[in-house]
C-alpha cells in the first residue's frame, strides 16, 4: 500500500493536443480517489499514466515515495480492473485470478491458498473451473477484481469497471467495491463518468475538464461548495439550475423573483451587472407545503409548470424561463460539455411528492435563497463559495476515513482478515 | 426458411459436393484398377487391385516416389515452420505497432504473393547453380518461403488485430514482460489463427510444382509433384496412369489428415468472453 503523488503531470499527444494538462494531485495511502468528468476530459489517460500504460510527457509520478515515470507497468506493482475486464479467455477462472502470482513464480500451494481466499471474498468459489466465456457480466467483473486483489499491490486502479453492467447489478457491485476497499484499506483510484459512483464511492473526488483539474474535494464539498459552473453543473442529479440575474445593490433579480443577498455575499459579487444564480432542485418547494418557520428564508414566486415527474419518494417540476441570448449560449455550451443536450432553458424544481401541483397550471413555489450560489457568467467562477466551509466538509470526510482505515487495520485487514473486518 | 427454400439448399449442396468430390472419387477408382483394367470403360474397377500402390511403394517406382515423399514432407514442414514463426512476429508488429513503412511491408508482401512464379524460376535456376543451392533442401525451402510468408503475414495480422489490446495491457499490469504477455496471452489467443495459417502455408508449399521440377534434378531434393511427372510405365507403350493416380491419392492423405487434426484447433470464438460480448 502506498500513496500516489502526481506533480505537474502533462500528457501531450503527437499532434500537440494536451489530453492531461498540468495535473498535480496527492492521493493518500488508503484513500479512495475518484477521477470524474465528461468523456474526453483525460481521466482515463491519467489513470493509464499512473499504471504505466501511457507515457508521461512531463511531470513526476511518485508512488510510495519512488518516482516511477520510467518504470514499466509490471515494475509498479499496481493492479487494475479494465472497463471490459480483459479476462484471459483461454484460462479458467482460477488461472485468471492466479495469473499475477504465476508470473511472480509463487509456489503452487501459496497460489492455491490466495486464489481460494480471493474467490471466497468475491463468492466465486463454485466458478473457479469455468472459462470466462461461460460467466455472466457480474461474475466476469468479480473475476477481474479477484485478479486485482490476489496480489499484494500498492494500489488498485479501476477504469470505469461498472459501465458494462446493467443498472441493478451496477448498484450491487458499487457497494461491493466500497466494502472491499474499506476492508483492505488499500489506495484506490477509480475512473468514472457516472456521478453517482463518484459521490458514493469516493473519499475525495477529482473533477477534470479538458485535462485540467477543476476541484479536488470530498463529495459533500463538491456538492455544497462547488468551485465553478462546471463542477456545480456536473455534480448533482438532476443538475443545479442556473438562472440569469441582474444585480441592483444587494438585490439579485431573477426570472423567479428577487433574491436578497447578505452583506458578505453582496460584497463578493459587487461590480458585475449580469450574473448566474445556481440553485439545486431540492432548494425549491411547493409554496403551500413550506413550513411557516422556513418561509422567511426564501422567496416565493408564481410560474407556469411545463411537466411534472412523480417518482414516488420525490417529484420534479420543469419550469421554462427566458434568458438573455448571451446566457442561453453559455448554458448550451456548458450542457454540451457535460455530455447532455439542453434544448430549452428550464429549471428543474424538486417538490414534495404529496404536492398537488399539476402540469400546465400556474402554481406558487418557494425558493430557499440561503443556499444559492452566484457565478460569474464569463469565467464560470463561483463568487460566493465559502472555502472555509468547504474545507471543513472535506476535513470531516478525511477524519471519517482515517477512522475507518484504522478500524480495518486493527481487525487485521488483508483479504484473509476475519469476517468482522468488514466495515459497513 | 420455408420448406421449398430448404429443399433447394439441399439440392444445391449435394450438387456442389458431387461436383467437388467426383474427380477425387475417380482418381481413387483409377488407382485401384489393374493396368490392364484402366481402359475398361466403366467408373468402378472390375477387380479391386492394389498393384499400383505396391508399384509406387515397393515396386519399380518406389525409388522415385519414396524419397520424393520424404523430401516433400521435410521441405514443406520446415518451410511452414519458418514462415509461421517469422509471420507471427511480423504480423504482431503490423497489428500492434505504428511504424513508418508498415503499408510498404504489407503491399510488398502482396506484390510478392501475386508475382508469377514462372517468370522468376529461370533466373533462380541459374543463381542456385552458381551458389550451390541447386537440388538441395534449402534450395527449395527459400523459394517456398517467398510463397508462404506473404499469405501468412496477411492472415495472421488479421487474427492479431482481433485480439483486444487490453488483454496484453492487463498482462503487463499483472507483472508480465512484453515477451511473457506475448507468449502466455497473445499466442494462445492467436493459436487458431496460427494453425489456420500453418495449414494454408503447408498446402501452398505441398502443391508447388514449378519450383520442384526446375530447381531439383535427383532424389536429393525432388518433391512429390515433380516426381509424379517423371513416372514411366512398365514399357514405353504403357501409360503410368495407375501409378500416378495411386501416388496422387497417397499425397492427398496427409492434407486430409492435417485438416482433420487441426480442425478442432481452428475453433472460432475462442476469444468469446474475453471482453463483454
Amino acid at each position: 500500500m502506498a500513496s500516489i503523488e502526481m506533480k505537474n503531470i502533462v500528457k501531450q499527444y503527437g499532434d500537440g493536443f494536451p489530453a492531461v494538462n498540468d495535473v498535480s494531485l496527492d492521493i493518500a495511502d488508503g484513500e479512495f480517489m475518484i477521477l470524474v468528468g465528461p468523456s474526453g476530459c483525460g481521466k482515463s489517460t491519467l489513470l493509464r499514466m499512473i499504471v504505466g500504460l501511457e507515457d508521461i510527457t512531463s511531470g513526476d509520478m511518485v508512488i510510495g515515495g519512488t518516482r516511477v515515470n520510467d518504470k514499466a507497468p509490471r515494475d509498479r506493482n499496481l493492479s487494475m480492473v479494465f472497463q471490459n475486464y480483459a479476462l484471459y479467455p483461454h484460462m479458467s477462472v482460477f488461472e485468471n485470478i492466479a495469473f499475477p502470482l504465476r508470473l511472480s513464480k509463487t509456489p503452487d500451494d501459496e497460489v492455491r491458498k490466495r486464489v481460494t481466499e480471493a474467490a471466497d471474498v468475491l463468492e466465486l468459489k463454485e466458478h473457479l473451473e469455468r472459462k470466462p466465456a461461460n460467466l455472466s457480466g457480474g461474475q466476469r467483473q468479480r473475476v477481474a477484481m479477484g485478479r486485482a486483489i490476489v496480489r499484494h499491490a500498492e494500489a488498485f486502479l479501476f477504469d470505469e469497471p461498472l459501465s458494462n453492467l446493467d443498472a441493478k447489478l451496477r448498484g450491487q457491485m458499487r457497494t461491493e467495491i466500497s466494502r472491499l476497499q474499506r476492508r483492505l484499506g488499500i489506495t484506490t483510484v477509480y475512473v468514472t463518468h457516472d456521478q453517482t459512483e463518484a459521490m458514493t464511492l469516493g473519499d475525495r473526488v477529482c473533477v477534470l475538464r479538458k485535462g485540467v483539474i477543476q476541484q479536488v474535494a470530498s463529495p459533500r464539498e463538491l456538492y455544497e461548495q462547488p468551485v465553478n459552473l462546471f463542477v456545480a453543473g456536473f455534480i448533482g442529479s438532476p443538475p443545479m439550475n442556473f438562472l440569469p440575474a441582474t444585480l441592483d445593490g444587494r438585490t439579485l433579480t431573477t426570472p423567479f423573483g428577487d433574491i436578497e443577498l447578505d452583506e458578505e455575499r453582496a460584497a463578493a459579487v459587487a461590480g458585475r451587472d449580469l450574473l448566474l444564480v445556481g440553485i439545486r432542485p431540492e432548494h425549491f418547494e411547493d409554496a403551500s407545503l413550506v413550513d411557516e418557520a422556513k418561509r422567511p428564508h426564501g422567496t416565493t414566486f408564481r410560474a407556469q409548470v411545463d411537466v411534472t415527474e412523480w417518482l414516488g419518494d420525490q417529484q420534479f417540476a420543469y419550469i421554462p424561463y427566458d434568458a438573455p441570448e448571451q446566457i442561453q449560449a453559455q448554458l448550451r455550451d456548458l450542457s454540451r460539455e457535460l455530455d447532455s443536450e439542453a434544448l430549452r432553458t428550464q429549471a428543474v424544481i424538486g417538490i414534495d411528492s404529496t404536492s398537488r401541483i399539476r402540469e400546465g397550471r400556474e402554481a406558487e413555489f418557494w425558493m430557499d435563497s440561503r443556499k444559492a450560489h452566484v457565478f460569474d457568467p464569463k469565467t464560470g467562477e463561483n463568487l460566493t463559495r465559502d472555502a472555509e466551509a468547504g474545507a471543513r466538509l472535506t476535513r470531516e470526510a478525511e477524519e471519517d476515513r482515517q477512522e475507518q482505515v484504522e478500524e480495518a487495520r486493527a481487525h487485521g485487514g488483508g483479504i484473509s482478515g476475519p469476517e468482522g473486518a468488514e466495515v459497513a | 426458411m420455408s420448406r421449398r427454400e430448404k429443399t433447394w439448399w439441399i439440392v444445391g449442396g449435394v450438387a456442389i459436393i458431387v461436383y467437388a468430390l467426383f474427380p477425387i472419387a475417380w482418381i481413387i477408382s483409377i488407382s485401384l484398377k489393374a493396368p490392364s483394367d484402366i481402359a475398361n470403360g466403366q467408373f468402378t474397377p472390375t477387380d479391386v487391385s492394389f498393384t499400383n500402390y505396391s508399384t509406387i511403394l515397393t515396386g519399380s517406382a518406389s525409388e522415385l516416389f519414396l524419397p520424393a515423399l520424404r523430401n516433400s514432407f521435410g521441405i514443406c514442414l520446415i518451410a511452414t515452420a519458418i514462415s509461421c514463426v517469422l509471420a507471427m512476429f511480423a504480423a504482431y508488429a503490423i497489428a500492434r505497432l505504428d511504424f513508418p513503412g508498415k503499408r510498404v511491408i504489407l503491399s510488398t508482401a502482396l506484390a510478392v504473393a501475386i508475382f508469377p512464379v514462372i517468370s522468376i524460376v529461370t533466373p533462380l535456376f541459374n543463381v542456385w547453380r552458381q551458389i550451390g543451392l541447386y537440388d538441395t533442401w534449402p534450395g527449395l525451402i527459400l523459394p517456398y518461403l517467398s510463397l508462404t510468408l506473404p499469405i501468412s503475414i496477411w492472415t495472421m495480422s488479421a487474427f492479431f488485430r482481433e485480439i483486444p489490446w487490453e488483454m496484453e495491457q492487463a498482462a503487463q499490469v499483472d507483472g508480465a514482460t512484453t515477451w511473457q504477455a506475448f507468449r502466455r496471452v497473445i499466442v494462445p489467443l492467436a493459436a487458431p489463427g496460427v494453425f489456420t495459417t500453418a495449414i494454408i502455408a503447408f498446402f501452398i508449399a505441398w502443391n508447388d510444382f514449378v519450383y520442384g521440377i526446375v530447381l531439383t534434378s535427383t532424389e536429393a531434393a525432388r518433391p512429390v509433384p515433380a516426381a509424379l511427372g517423371l513416372f514411366s510405365g512398365a514399357s514405353q507403350f504403357e501409360d503410368p496412369t495407375g501409378a500416378i493416380a495411386a501416388a496422387a491419392v497417397i499425397v492427398t492423405i496427409p492434407v486430409v489428415v492435417l485438416v482433420l487434426l487441426f480442425q478442432r484447433r481452428i475453433v472460432a470464438g475462442l476469444t468469446n468472453g474475453a471482453v463483454k460480448g
